[in-house]
């Protein structure tokens, strides 16, 4: 049901196409664990064209395809292609279409994923957008859930941090009105708290949440907290982000406050919102999460290229 | 028919435009790119009762008819709409405008960063609507949202 499928936002998905996704990521994890390597997509070559930095997003994928032992092409950076001589995004996508039978985009403008997939006559995976969507996040973000708790649905989740301009925060709450939680906290300063657009989804779904500012007076009622960064880079006022930076730090004395089995994921990367000394403690799931973008994207590109 | 609305003699052929929401036929004849100096007889009739609308708007216009990206943006600030074609003093043609679920190209994403406003892609910038009234339309490429007043701006502006 995934076959030929271009992955350009969460809310594209039905749960239980997410679920068949998860499925196939504990099969993929087995085998990683098990080294056994697998050849599931020999043959197949994946472009990843990544017009923004990234790290964890780019490698992963690139890992899930020789994994898969399928072999990928990588764009250039700008001044090494023909991009600095002015070729533009359509004609870009093009050409990798032509080569490859999967595209991963990751781009600073809205809307450039869902533009690659109309250019394009492969599959379109998006690997970001500007401030909007980060579906391959928000999948490893559930799929993380899932292994931590065994159930996504009826958690008591807080989301923290910047959730206006962070696609991974919008991606990860609107991938929860899937499995809808018992209540949903979104913790952020004013200047950085939800869209409205999001919120209105959330309304129109039924599903509870609060806003609120302080994660000290919450934290004692969570399952799960996910911690976002401020998204610096797409602050429009370079003053407006000095004004809220270091206005939220998630510390292990702030988290001990919580006597339940708290569960705390982090898209990555941090920077000073998540306290070192929070790595050692139960509660650290976020390296985990990490890891688990390589079995995922492997699941997620064998059904999106064999079904 | 109102009293008011007799006011206006009838046309012998052109077009009318009637059931406008309301303090709309300014814009109307903005989108249709009339002043006024072009001579046509241009009548405007404006906030009369309307049984459909509670008040409305009517635009008479002497030797003119729509294009048919006219009738989709007069659409878009009167949804309720209605274009009379004249002829002879008779309607020989009754359109109710009728809103597209896409909007294709009229329109332009008030997102700089969305996609659909590079000049150098082949794009059309697209939007669905979401909901008449009110006015509310989402881009498809970023989902920034439109509304009314957006709309309004935009297709009236130069």
């Amino acid at each position: 049901m995934l076959k030929g499928r271009d992955v350009i936002s969460i809310t594209d998905f039905k749960r239980s196409e997410l679920e068949r996704l998860f499925e196939e990521a504990d099969l993929m994890l087995e085998a990683l664990r098990g080294g056994r390597g697998l050849r599931t997509l020999e043959g197949y070559v994946m472009a990843t064209a990544f017009f923004e930095p990234s790290t964890r997003t780019k490698l992963s994928f690139q890992t899930a395809m020789l994994r898969l032992g399928g072999s990928y092409i990588d764009l250039p950076p700008e001044h090494a292609s023909s991009r600095a001589k002015g070729e533009n995004l359509a004609d870009t996508i093009r050409m990798l279409d032509s080569y490859a039978d999967v595209i991963v985009i990751r781009h600073r403008l809205e809307g450039a994923a869902r533009f690659a997939a109309e250019v394009a006559e492969h599959p379109v995976i998006n690997g970001g957008d500007g401030t909007r969507d980060h579906p391959t996040q928000a999948m490893i973000d559930l799929y993380t859930l899932r292994r931590a708790l065994g159930r996504i649905q009826g958690l008591r989740v807080g989301v923290l941090g910047d959730l206006r301009y962070g696609r991974a925060a919008r991606s990860f709450i609107l991938a929860l009105t899937l499995y809808p939680p018992e209540i949903l906290y979104l913790i952020s300063p004013p200047q950085l708290s939800c869209r409205r657009e999001v919120l209105e989804r959330l309304d129109e779904l039924g599903i509870t949440y609060r806003q609120v500012e302080s994660l000290e007076r919450v934290v004692e009622d969570l399952d799960v907290l996910y911690v976002t960064r401020i998204q610096r880079e797409r602050f429009p006022d370079p003053l407006e982000y000095e004004k809220v930076r270091g206005s939220y730090v998630v510390t292990r004395s702030v988290l001990e406050k919580s006597g339940r089995e708290l569960v705390v994921l982090h898209p990555l990367p941090r920077v000073d919102e998540l306290s070192l000394d929070v790595d050692a403690t139960r509660y650290a799931w976020y390296f985990r999460q990490a890891s688990y973008g390589v079995p995922v994207r492997m699941a997620l590109l064998k059904l999106v290229l064999r079904g | 028919m109102t009293s008011r609305e007799l006011r206006v003699s009838k046309i012998k052929d052109g077009t009318v435009i009637d059931h406008i929401d309301a303090g709309r036929a300014l814009h109307v004849l903005r989108i249709l790119g009339l002043t006024g100096s072009e001579g046509l007889v241009i009548a405007v009739v404006m906030n009369v009762p309307s049984r459909k609308l509670g008040r409305k708007d009517i635009v008479k216009v002497e030797g003119l008819e729509l294009r048919e990206e006219q009738v989709n943006k007069i659409a878009l600030i009167a949804p309720s709409a209605t274009i009379n074609i004249i002829r002879d003093y008779e309607v020989v043609e009754k359109v109710k405008v009728r809103v597209p679920p896409i909007v294709e190209g009229l329109l332009r994403c008030a997102n700089p960063n969305c996609i659909s406003n590079q000049p150098r892609e082949p794009i059309t910038p697209r939007f669905y609507v979401r909901s008449l009234r009110p006015l509310k339309m989402v881009c498809e490429y970023c989902g920034t949202e439109l509304n009314q007043d957006d709309v309004i701006r935009q297709l009236t502006s130069a």
